[in-house]
C-alpha cells in the first residue's frame, strides 16, 4: 500500500510541477466541448433564428408560384430574394451570395389547372356525374420541373431537407388545386364548404421520460456528454507520454531492479490520472451550467442526475486510463504514443457515436460500434442526461467500461513482463 | 553519518557472487555480448569491471541486476538463485546506473523519497537516511532543488544516493564518476569506500583506470565478452613486466585498435 501511495503522490507532484501540460490537460477539453457548442447551437439557431439566404425565379407568375412565395416568405427559414434571370442566380449560387435558388417554370399554374382540371373532368365522367357538353378527352400536358439550385458549400444533409420541403410545399398545392377543381365541378357556389382541406395527420414530438417534468435535448445537453467523453478519452495522450518520458530519464529502467511490481507503478498512474479525468468531467459540468448561459448557449440541466453522471464519468475515466495504461507500455517513443494516442481516440469516437449517430451507420459499422468504449460510455452518459434512467440500467454499460479497463491493464502488464523477463 | 554493519549468513562459503557460464546474445546480434563467462566475487570486494567499450561490462551487470535476460548460464547473489529469489535478490541489490535515472522536475529529495519508498523502507526512517546521504555527500542544502537545475556531478551523487537507501548488501554501479570534475568524483570514491567497509560489497565499471587500480581490490578486463585477465590490481601490474599500472596491462590484453561499435 506504501508503495502505491508514494507511486501515486509522485504522478501529482510530476502533474502539478508541469503548469503548462495541466493547463493543456484541463483547458483544452473545455475549449473544445465550447467551441463545438457554439458551432452545434449555431446549427440549430441557423434553422431556428438565422435566416437562410435564398433567391427565387418565378417564371410563372401564376397562382402556385404565389403560394410558393407566400410559403417561403412566411417561413422563418429564409431570407428571399427574388431575381427573372436564371442565368445570373446561377452564378450567384455558385460564388456562394444565396445558399439556394428555386426556378418555378412558366406556366406551372396554369398547365397545373389544366392537368387537373383534366383529371377531374375524367373521374367525374366516368360516374356519369358530369354534362355531356364538357369534353372529358385529357390533352397531354407536360410535366413541369421546379429547379434548385445549391451552393456547393451546403451539406447533404441541408439539401435533403430543403428538397424535402418544397417537395411538400408542391404536394400541398397539388392535393388543394384537386380539392378546389371537384369543388368547381360539384357546387356553383364557391364558398360552400365541401372538403375540409386542413392536414388530417399532425406531428407532435414526445419527449420519452419516465418522469413528470420532460426534458427537452438541447445542444448543451446534446454535447456535452458526447465531448466531454471525447476529452476524457484523450487522458490517453498525456498518460502514455509520461509512461514514455520515464522509459526516456531511464527512471522505468531504475524501477525495474527495485523490488516493485509493474502493477504498482501502473497502480499508482491510473489512481490520479482517474482523478484528473474526474476533474476535467466536473470543470465541463461547471461550463455548462455556469459558462454556456453567459455564452448565450442553453445551460446544462444535471438536476437529480449528479451522482450516476459522476458514476458514469468514473468507469469512462477507468477505461480510458487502462487504455493509456496499454498504449504508454508498448510505445517506445513520443513519436510513436502521440500521433497513436491521438488517432485512436478520434477512430473510437467515430465508430463510438461521437459524430455521427450509430443508427446512421452502416451495418458493419454499427456491429464496430458496439465494440467501442466510447460507445459504452455514450449510452450511458445519454441514458443519464436525456432519458433519466435509474442506475440499474447503466449496469451494462459501466460493467463493460470496468472489463476494459481490466483487460488492457492486465494486457499492459502481461506485454510488459514478457518483454522484460529475466 | 552512521551505517549499520551488513552481517554475512550464517552459512556462509564467502562467495557473494557466483556466476556460471553465463552468456547474453542480442536478438538480432552476430556475436555474444557476453560468452561462457565464469565469476566469483566474494563478500566485501570493491571489485571493477573494466573493458574498452562494447566488451560487455554493462551487459554482465544489467544481467545481475535483473534487467537482461541471460540467453543462458546462472548465477546467483548473496545465495539466491536469479530466476527464483527475484523479489528477495532485488531487496539485496543495489543499482546505480549509467544514465541518471532521476525525475528531473521533482527534487532531489522527492526522488530520493520515491526510490526509497519503492524498497518498502518506513517514512521515518527513510526521512532520516535521506539526510544522512544528502549531508555526506555534500547536497543537504540542495535537497529542496530540482534536479534539473543541479549540475552533472551533484546529479551523479543524487542517482548514488538512490542506489544505497536500503543499505544493499551488493552494489552494481555502471560508471559512477563518468562526466563529474574531480571533487564529485573524490567524494563519490570516498563514500563508496566506506559503504563497502561497512559490508557492502561493490561491483563497478568503468574507464577511470587509476582509479580503478587505487579503489578495486580486485579487477576483471574484459573483451568481447569473455575475462581475458583478473586479480589484485598489483598482482596483474607485476604479472606484465612493462607494465607500471593497470592501464599498461589493459592496454597489453585489450590492444590499440579502436572500438567503435554500433
Amino acid at each position: 500500500m506504501r508503495k502505491l501511495t508514494a507511486s501515486a503522490y509522485k504522478e501529482v507532484v510530476l502533474l502539478t510541477r508541469d503548469l503548462g501540460g495541466l493547463a493543456v490537460l484541463f483547458l483544452m477539453p473545455l475549449l473544445l466541448v465550447i467551441t463545438i457548442t457554439l458551432i452545434q447551437d449555431s446549427s440549430f439557431k441557423t434553422i431556428k433564428q438565422n435566416k437562410i439566404p435564398i433567391v427565387l425565379v418565378d417564371n410563372d407568375r401564376g397562382e402556385v408560384s404565389q403560394t410558393i412565395l407566400e410559403n417561403l416568405r412566411s417561413s422563418k427559414m429564409f431570407k428571399l430574394a427574388e431575381s427573372t434571370d436564371e442565368q445570373e442566380v446561377q452564378q450567384q449560387v455558385q460564388n456562394g451570395q444565396y445558399q439556394l435558388a428555386i426556378v418555378i417554370p412558366k406556366n406551372l399554374s396554369s398547365d397545373l389547372n389544366q392537368k387537373v382540371s383534366d383529371n377531374v373532368n375524367g373521374i367525374l365522367a366516368q360516374f356519369g356525374a358530369i354534362e355531356d357538353s364538357i369534353p372529358t378527352t385529357i390533352k397531354t400536358v407536360e410535366s413541369k420541373e421546379v429547379k434548385l439550385y445549391f451552393d456547393p458549400a451546403t451539406q447533404f444533409s441541408f439539401r435533403n431537407s430543403i428538397k424535402s420541403g418544397i417537395d411538400q410545399m408542391v404536394s400541398k398545392i397539388e392535393t388543394q388545386s384537386i380539392y378546389k377543381a371537384f369543388q368547381e365541378q360539384i357546387t356553383d357556389d364557391p364558398t360552400e364548404k365541401i372538403f375540409d382541406t386542413e392536414p388530417f395527420i399532425t406531428f407532435t414530438e414526445i419527449v420519452p421520460n419516465a418522469e413528470e417534468d420532460a426534458l427537452i435535448p438541447n445542444s448543451t445537453q446534446h454535447n456535452i456528454p458526447a465531448w466531454t467523453l471525447f476529452a476524457i478519452f484523450f487522458i490517453i495522450l498525456p498518460l502514455s507520454i509520461n509512461m514514455v518520458n520515464e522509459k526516456n530519464q531511464g527512471t522505468f529502467v531504475r524501477l525495474r531492479t527495485h523490488p516493485v511490481s509493474y502493477a504498482i507503478v501502473l497502480g499508482g498512474k491510473a489512481l490520479v490520472f482517474l482523478v484528473v479525468s474526474l476533474i476535467q468531467f466536473t470543470l465541463m459540468l461547471l461550463v455548462g451550467i455556469y459558462l454556456f448561459p453567459l455564452l448565450g448557449l442553453p445551460q446544462l440541466d444535471v438536476s437529480d442526475r449528479l451522482p450516476l453522471l459522476f458514476l458514469v464519468a468514473f468507469f469512462v475515466g477507468l477505461a480510458a486510463v487502462g487504455l493509456g495504461l496499454l498504449v504508454g507500455t508498448i510505445a517506445k517513443s513520443q513519436e510513436q504514443s502521440a500521433p497513436f494516442g491521438a488517432t485512436l481516440v478520434v477512430i473510437l469516437a467515430a465508430i463510438g457515436g461521437v459524430w455521427v449517430p450509430v443508427f446512421a451507420m452502416p451495418k458493419f459499422m454499427q456491429t464496430l460500434s458496439g465494440l467501442s468504449p466510447m460507445n459504452w460510455g455514450l449510452s450511458a452518459f445519454y441514458d443519464v442526461f436525456l432519458r433519466n434512467v435509474p442506475l440499474k440500467e447503466l449496469v451494462p454499460e459501466i460493467t463493460l467500461l470496468l472489463l476494459f479497463f481490466v483487460v488492457t491493464t492486465a494486457l499492459a502488464i502481461a506485454y510488459y513482463n514478457k518483454k522484460n523477463a529475466v | 553519518m552512521t551505517l549499520s554493519k551488513i552481517e554475512p549468513p550464517e552459512q556462509d562459503n564467502g562467495h557473494m557472487i557466483q556466476i556460471e557460464r553465463l552468456s547474453k546474445k542480442y536478438k538480432g546480434a552476430d556475436f555474444f555480448s557476453v560468452s561462457d563467462l565464469n565469476l566469483t566475487i566474494a563478500r566485501g570486494e570493491i571489485f571493477g569491471l573494466l573493458g574498452p567499450n562494447g566488451a560487455g561490462k554493462t551487459t554482465l551487470i544489467s544481467m545481475l541486476s535483473s534487467l537482461l535476460k541471460p540467453s543462458s548460464g546462472a548465477f546467483s547473489i548473496n545465495g539466491l538463485n536469479y530466476k527464483e529469489n527475484q523479489r528477495q535478490l532485488k531487496q539485496t541489490i543495489g543499482t546505480v546506473p549509467q544514465e541518471y535515472a532521476l525525475y528531473p522536475t521533482l527534487t532531489a529529495a522527492e526522488n530520493l523519497m520515491y526510490f526509497g519508498s519503492m524498497y518498502g523502507i518506513p517514512k521515518y526512517e527513510l526521512k532520516k537516511s535521506i539526510q544522512d546521504h544528502l549531508e555526506t555527500l555534500g547536497l543537504s542544502q540542495f535537497a529542496n532543488k530540482k534536479i534539473n537545475t543541479f549540475s552533472g556531478g551533484m546529479k551523479r551523487r543524487i542517482n548514488l544516493i538512490a542506489g544505497i537507501l536500503h543499505q544493499p548488501e551488493v552494489l552494481f554501479l555502471d560508471e559512477p564518476t563518468v562526466g563529474v570534475d574531480v571533487q564529485s568524483r573524490n567524494a563519490i570514491i570516498d563514500y563508496l569506500k566506506q559503504i563497502n567497509a561497512q559490508g557492502t560489497t561493490i561491483i563497478y565499471t568503468s574507464h577511470h583506470l587509476n582509479e580503478a587500480e587505487e579503489f578495486c581490490t580486485r579487477v576483471a578486463i574484459i573483451d568481447q565478452g569473455t575475462i581475458v585477465c583478473e586479480g589484485q590490481p598489483e598482482e596483474l601490474i607485476a604479472q606484465h613486466t612493462n607494465a607500471r599500472h593497470l592501464e599498461d596491462v589493459f592496454l597489453e590484453k585489450t590492444g590499440k585498435a579502436l572500438r567503435d561499435y554500433a
